[in-house]
């Protein structure tokens, strides 16, 4: 005869339950799985293929999954120089990306514009998208990018409620000198 | 080492022999250059074009010009070839493109930077900016951090509202020191004037 317990959940196999909110296991998901897009444009490019290498190893964090595609990432990583001939198509890139998604801007120029005070150059790529993270450096090694992608999972891991990550996000023109 | 430049002197009546530290040069009118460069390639054996650049000489007039530097693969000597664009609201040059491949991306990138028409190039389109770019920024005239304008694509600006800046400078441009180095932090590049920056504008100057 067949017990109903064998039917039910048996905590021996299965292993104890924990009980949590549906959010804070969005968040504990999305935080270990960020797959990044590699936007790279210069040499910060290199440094993040460094981070990719096995040894700075990126994928200890669950990043490894670089994906070219807009429509399988996360989380731009702006590694480089952005020009304004090139602006648009980091915004579009941006802009087909599937919410919830996060930037970083990896180095000097993604930041600021770092030294190219030039008029070809974009001024910090903040300007057209809005950034998470800012990671200093000309070109920051594999360890500070490291060090902010695990900012970017302490931001995700705070993020209120799954269901605000699909709200429409904020993108304020920047505007030199406004309060 | 001058003997190419008495030899083209001689067979052209419009060369003139022109300074130079280094190599032979010539100067030629930009009326003659076709002729000139073909000669050049077909009987004189200078079968390369290295490089060819569009000069903003300022104040002078004709304002602007072109050099070109051939090489001769066989002999592995140089020739400098320099000529002025006669109109200077409208410069134009004759294009080389059709006899030096290499010539063809080097006539954009002049054109786009300096505005140096190239006539009779296959392609004359802006090389480095975007089509639509309203300036050339290597003219004497354009500032080092460029002019405010609009970006490329209008929908970037309609999502942004992002704009072509003249690029905050921080009391630039930035200066190397070369002598007096104690150190190697002393030769960082460093602005004139530092006492101000983008937070902090500069006395008795907006922004």
């Amino acid at each position: 005869m067949v017990s109903n317990t064998e039917f039910a959940y048996n905590s021996k196999v299965e292993g104890e339950v924990v009980v949590s909110q549906a959010d804070a296991v969005i968040n504990w998901v999305r935080r270990h799985s960020v797959w990044p897009m590699p936007m790279g444009l210069a040499c910060c490019a290199i440094e993040l293929m460094a981070a990719g290498g096995a040894r700075f190893d990126i994928s200890r964090f669950g990043m490894e999954v670089m994906r070219f595609s807009p429509r399988q990432s996360d989380c731009m990583i702006v590694a480089g120089t952005v020009t304004y001939k090139m602006a648009e198509v980091v915004r579009r890139i941006y802009e087909q990306m599937a919410s919830p998604k996060w930037v970083v801007a990896m180095g000097a120029c993604a930041s600021t514009g770092g030294m190219y005070r030039s008029y070809a150059v974009l001024q910090g790529v903040d300007r057209i998208v809005p950034v998470d993270v800012y990671i200093s450096g000309c070109p920051p090694r594999p360890e500070a990018l490291l060090d902010g992608m695990m900012l970017l999972q302490e931001k995700i891991r705070k993020e209120p409620g799954a269901s605000g990550l699909f709200r429409r996000r904020p993108n304020e023109p920047f505007v030199a000198g406004a309060k | 080492m001058d003997t190419i430049v008495e030899t083209l002197k001689a067979k052209f009546p419009y060369v003139a022999p022109r300074p130079s530290a280094d190599h032979p040069a010539v100067n030629v009118p930009a009326t003659h250059l076709r002729e000139f460069a073909q000669r050049l390639r077909d009987d004189f054996g200078y079968s390369m074009l290295l490089d060819l650049c569009g000069v903003d000489w300022d104040q002078d007039s004709p304002r602007f010009g072109v050099i070109y530097q051939f090489y001769h693969a066989a002999k592995k000597t140089y020739l400098r070839v320099a000529t002025l664009a006669p109109d200077n609201a409208n410069p134009a040059v004759p294009s080389l493109a059709a006899l030096y491949p290499a010539a063809d991306w080097h006539e954009r990138e002049a054109y786009d930077m300096v505005g140096i028409r190239f006539d009779g190039h296959p392609n004359l389109t802006r090389i480095l900016m975007w089509e639509g770019y309203p300036y050339f920024p290597l003219r004497k005239d354009f500032p080092l951090s460029g002019i405010e304008t609009e970006l490329p694509a209008a929908d970037t600006t309609a999502a942004t509202h992002a704009k072509v800046i003249a690029a905050p400078m921080m009391g630039g441009p930035f200066y190397a020191a070369t002598e007096g180095l104690h150190h190697m932090s002393d030769a960082e590049p460093r602005a004139r004037d530092q006492s101000w920056t983008e937070a902090q504008p500069k006395p008795g100057q907006k922004g």
